[in-house]
């Protein structure tokens, strides 16, 4: 556990007689960049709702730094540095991306309860917020409806949305899905470029990106953790080659 | 709200632009005090629509804002009136303490209750509203040595306001009294939504998934603009109790609650002006209906409603302030 930006220990999960977490040991170390990769239907998306607090685990314990974080409500994770991005979209589309960050903003310095003082008396809360969205090059767009933008730049929303909580731990479910190839080497740029000391893990598919931005990766197979390694390591582990690379070179 | 913003418009600029006075509002708000000029004979209907428009104005705190759906809101206005017609029989008639009080007891129940409101969405929360105010309908009914039950509440005195002006028949002093505090109670409205609360009780319409996800605390969110609104609701009430001296059952039917939210939807719900709007057209319509057959009220009333939540999905004033954007986008 120690150094461990987050951490499982025996997490279980079934929904009926699916197993879609079975015994996951994570340890993520401080300021690496995690991918996490396996088919459809292995069971990431379900892991990254169980660590952020969206499932209850069956059994299991999930550890934030030092703390035990299983008990607490997703909002309470957040606080605490533990953020996260949707494989599908969850936006608040009548809400301008400027608003939209504005309000995460407010919400992490604790004044989002405020109702007696005006929004603009809150200058810095709506600098910070387009300074974040200038980084993921929404600065231009940050006026405009949520729903009226490009589903490219709607993705970029979803990372600018989390970072917005501060995040020490940041869960990015395919950030990419659905954004042309060139795009998308495009937005895993601008993670890369995300301050050293966050803890990012990434799910994506795309293996070009995943072997260029990973430092360590995590193989999934039916609920359970298969391989976890460097990428030279995992290109050349047999089960994987045999269970996922080698599917996906035949298919 | 969010419209687009020129270049180079900075996000403090952006943001004080959406809370800035439209000079359509400040006219609408002049426009208030014409009844006192052109139609001095219905002053008591101005007032009641200036009561149903504070009425309004609460459920769209919730409705319209946090996306609270509401069937039993009439239970704040109605505790509300009963508490400002108590307090006048057995402590005083001093409308403004009633006032106070009533918006205390209407706060403290809303408050109450918006824990369990706090854990209920969608169909479930329009069940838990209509079941709790058919409850407190029931309550007041079978507490007739408190309430006068179904002969309504007997003995009703209210004392001039500020110790000045008296409840005249021709309703002067109470469309007054109501317009001032409706002004009042929209400006603290008006305040809320334009502040971070505003903004999180929209995500929260929008989104709520996604607010847990940016350690959004929904449930005090909601906790918090339910006691509000129901304050403001009980507010409403007592402005009722006050200018007409009545109380009866009906503060608390089924009917009130009902109509409330038709004319929140009728105006248009989450833009403030909309219950207000609503509440104009549907009471100076009933009134004028009301002398040729009554019984058809409801028959025009549900056309209406199917009519306008066919082709203006955002209410009359949603279909307004589009014909506006597109009459302005024309002439540039
Ligand atoms: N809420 C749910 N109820 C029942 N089954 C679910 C639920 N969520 C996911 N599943 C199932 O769990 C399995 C894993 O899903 P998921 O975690 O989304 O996979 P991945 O993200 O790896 O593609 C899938 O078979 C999916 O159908
Ligand atoms: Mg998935």
């Amino acid at each position: 556990m120690n150094g461990a930006a987050l951490a499982t220990r025996g997490l279980n999960k079934s929904f009926g007689s699916l197993v879609v977490a079975k015994d996951v040991e994570l340890v993520l170390p401080h300021g690496v960049r995690y991918a996490l990769i396996g088919p459809n239907g292995a069971g990431k998306t379900t892991l990254i709702n169980l660590i952020t607090g969206m499932l209850r685990p069956d059994t299991g314990r999930i550890f934030l730094g030092e703390d035990d974080i299983t008990s607490l409500a997703p909002e309470a994770r957040v606080r605490r540095g533990l953020a996260r991005t949707f494989q599908i979209n969850a936006l608040f589309p009548q809400l301008s991306a400027l608003e939209a960050v504005t309000l995460a903003v407010c919400e992490r310095r604790g004044f989002a309860g405020v109702w007696w003082r005006g929004l603009p008396e809150y200058r810095d809360a709506a600098d910070e917020a387009h300074a974040i969205l200038a980084s993921l090059l929404l600065g231009e767009h940050c006026y405009r409806l949520t729903h009226e933008l490009s589903y490219g730049q709607q993705r970029l929303l979803e990372i600018a949305l989390a970072l917005a909580t501060r995040p020490r731990v940041l869960l990015l479910d395919e950030p990419a899905a659905g954004v042309p190839r060139d795009e998308s080497a495009e937005l895993f740029a601008a993670i890369s470029g995300l301050a050293n000391d966050l803890t990012v893990l990434f799910i994506e598919h795309d293996m070009d990106i995943v072997f260029r931005f990973a430092a360590r990766i995590i193989v999934m197979v039916s609920g359970g953790i298969l391989v976890e390694g460097t990428p030279d390591e995992v290109a050349e582990d047999t089960r994987v080659r045999e269970v996922y690379l080698g599917k996906a070179h035949h298919g | 709200m969010a419209g687009a913003a020129p270049e180079g418009v900075t996000p403090h600029q952006y943001l004080e632009n959406q809370t800035r006075w439209r000079r359509v509002e400040i006219a609408f708000w002049l426009a208030t005090l014409l009844p006192f000029v052109v139609t001095p004979t219905y002053l008591s209907l101005a007032s009641q629509i200036a009561i149903t428009a504070l009425f309004a104005l609460s459920l769209d705190l919730i409705l319209g804002y946090a996306g609270i759906v509401s069937l039993g809101h009439a239970a704040f206005f109605g505790l509300g009136a009963y508490t400002a017609g108590l307090m006048s029989k057995f402590v005083w008639g001093e409308p403004l303490t009633g006032l106070v009080a009533a918006a205390a007891i209407a706060g403290l129940v809303g408050f109450a209750t918006s824990f369990i409101i706090a854990r209920f969405r969608h169909l479930a929360l329009i069940m838990i509203t209509l079941g709790l105010g058919l409850l407190l309908h029931e309550a007041a009914n079978s507490a007739s040595w408190l309430t006068g039950g179904a002969d309504g509440l007997q003995g009703v005195d209210i004392w001039p306001l500020l110790g000045a002006f008296k409840f005249d028949l021709y309703g002067r002093t109470a469309y007054a009294y109501s317009l001032v505090v409706l002004a009042l109670m929209f400006l603290v409205a008006r305040r809320l939504i334009h502040s971070p609360f505003g903004l999180a009780l929209r995500g929260i319409r929008e989104n709520a998934v996604r607010m847990s996800a940016i350690g959004a605390p929904n449930r005090s969110h909601v906790r918090k603009v339910y006691t509000i609104s129901a304050v403001i609701a009980g507010i409403a009430g007592a402005l009722l109790a006050q200018t007409t001296e009545t109380v009866s059952l009906e503060v608390l039917s089924f009917e009130r609650s009902a109509d409330v939210l038709v004319i929140l939807i009728l105006g248009g719900a989450g833009r403030l002006y909309g219950g207000i709007l609503g509440a104009i057209i549907y009471m100076v319509a009933r009134d004028q209906f009301s002398g040729i057959n009554p019984q058809f009220w409801y028959f025009w009333i549900g056309l209406l409603l199917v009519a306008v939540v066919m082709l203006l999905p955002n209410g009359i004033l949603g279909g307004l302030a589009r014909f506006a954007e597109r009459w302005q986008g024309g002439r540039r």
